[in-house]
């Protein structure tokens, strides 16, 4: 989930972008831990996160390979939470992807009481995970920060081709797929909820952050970048 | 990953898809084609497109008439309508591709999908970054850029001079000939990969000095590093390596924050376990 570290953005729009995760490590706490990872998602399901992801086997949001042609009219565009959890059949990360702080104060209250030994992580703003952590009385163990890019910066794309871009760490939204959802946006040939659920489905381990695009392609649609 | 010819309708759809850009519509042939140099075996278009199972010919000709009339035609961007996207076979040394591109595939060395790495994200459990300790990764390539091992060994090379100690359950490291050296194996170096980590620590003072050397070293290559920089935090919450970054003159506003919930489930080795 190095994934989640680098997404870029300014600070108003990566305010309410929360993904917490789950991570059993190989060789200490990997054995049978199956069941607490699909406890972990269960448990975040009471507090409506945008998406779910399991990284071995996919998000909420996913690619069909047997599509009827009437899909170009009408398309499945709900998360499906329940085939994440249940798909969850071997030590992996698995991750709930946030809008709101509230949210993720109640969660991680509620996985601070279930005790479930895994490692738990928040990928944010390093001071909203702080304040997420103050007021649920943790302690933070240890913290990684982004420094951002260097190198060849030039070959980087726009800003918010970027900011929704970076959304899948692992590269899966490429930038001409970006670039090509914000212009048909902007021509209006597909809302901004169609284009997130494009990039959703693309995003294998289900942490792009649907609400987040959607702002981001709504101020595309308003002024150039 | 290769098109077949025979169902490939030129819609395009995938070549947007492509990270590397490895993919466009031969004037020719009048079919999508891809560049197998610049494919790092992703799976971006294979697994992420959705496919319809139509006939190709009946495709075309509707394609064919719907062009002549100057219809515009709007169809599902991320579909490709005759799954003409097919998979080969992948041989050494083109397979490291797919694994360090494709985050569903476990690297064999950690057995950890997407980079395969646990960094601090398992720190509670293994304490390898301690108190005195600056944890790095260093990723390569990304986002959507893309690097080719020889570019990496020029950084590992580089820090490997400064006493660094790489992480050894690292996919990069175990692909490393001479860990002493930064060495990498040379039948690799000139593989494209969507992007790689090289993690390694080393101690608070030489923290500085590791990360002029790779901002130096990364104006060298022809492509993206991104930085991350981990610490082990006090029982008040607190670390030393965010001063010393502010001081050092990085801004930075977004991290992972490891709450400390985790723990072994199995003995470890005690010298490991009283760390920090």
């Amino acid at each position: 989930m190095t994934n989640t570290l680098h997404r870029y953005g300014n600070e108003r729009n990566l305010s309410n972008d929360f993904i917490v995760f789950a991570i059993p490590c190989r060789g200490h706490n990997d054995k049978d831990s199956v069941p607490k990872l699909k406890r972990f998602l269960r448990t975040a399901t009471k507090y409506n996160p945008v998406n779910l992801g399991d990284g071995s086997h996919g998000g909420a949001y996913r690619p069909s390979k047997n599509l009827n042609p009437t899909a170009h009219w009408s398309r499945e565009s709900e998360p499906d939470f329940e085939t994440v959890i249940e798909g969850v059949n071997t030590p992996t990360t698995v991750a709930a992807v946030f809008d709101n702080i509230q949210a993720v104060e109640e969660f991680v209250a509620e996985l601070q009481k279930e005790d479930l030994g895994l490692s738990i992580n928040i990928s944010a703003l390093i001071d909203r995970a702080q304040e997420c952590c103050d007021d649920v009385g943790i302690s933070r163990h240890s913290v990684e920060y982004s420094l951002g890019f260097m190198g060849q910066t030039d070959r980087l794309a726009d800003r918010q081709v970027m900011e929704l871009s970076t959304m899948c760490g692992h590269g899966m939204i490429s930038f001409n797929f970006a670039r090509k959802m914000i212009d048909w946006v902007k021509e209006g040939r597909r809302t901004p909820d169609q284009a997130c659920n494009y990039f959703s489905r693309f995003c294998s381990c289900g942490i792009f952050n649907p609400t987040r695009a959607k702002e981001i392609l709504e101020e595309a649609r308003r002024r150039n970048s | 990953m290769t098109i077949d010819p025979k169902k490939c309708v030129a819609c395009g759809n995938c070549v947007a898809v492509c990270p590397m850009g490895a993919i466009h519509i031969d004037p020719e042939t009048k079919r999508a084609t891809v560049n197998q140099d610049e494919c790092v075996e992703c799976y971006t278009c294979f697994r992420g497109m959705s496919t319809e199972h139509l006939n190709p010919t009946m495709v075309r000709t509707i394609r064919k008439i719907g062009s002549w009339l100057r219809w515009r035609f709007d169809p599902e961007p991320d579909v490709c309508p005759t799954a003409a996207i097919t998979e080969q076979e992948l041989v050494w040394p083109r397979v490291v591709r797919r694994a360090f591109s494709d985050p569903v595939v476990p690297h064999e060395s950690t057995g950890v999908h997407g980079r395969g790495t646990e960094e601090v994200k398992t720190n509670d459990v293994t304490n390898r970054v301690g108190p005195d300790d600056a944890g790095f990764t260093v990723e390569f390539g990304r986002p959507t850029i893309g690097v080719r091992f020889w570019q990496i060994q020029e950084m590992t090379t580089a820090l490997a001079r400064m006493g660094i100690e790489f992480e050894k359950r690292n996919p990069v490291t175990s692909l490393m000939a001479d860990t002493t050296t930064g060495e990498i194996r040379t039948d690799i170096l000139n593989e494209k990969i969507l992007s790689a980590i090289v993690e390694f620590k080393t101690t608070l003072a030489n923290a500085p000095a590791v990360l002029q050397k790779i901002k130096e070293v990364a104006k060298t290559l022809d492509t993206v590093v991104a930085v991350g920089a981990a610490a082990r935090c006090d029982k008040q919450g607190e670390n030393r390596l965010e001063e010393m970054l502010i001081r050092e003159g990085f801004t930075f506003n977004r991290g992972k924050t490891n709450l400390g919930l985790g723990r072994p489930s199995v003995e470890i080795a005690p010298a490991r376990a009283t760390v920090g």
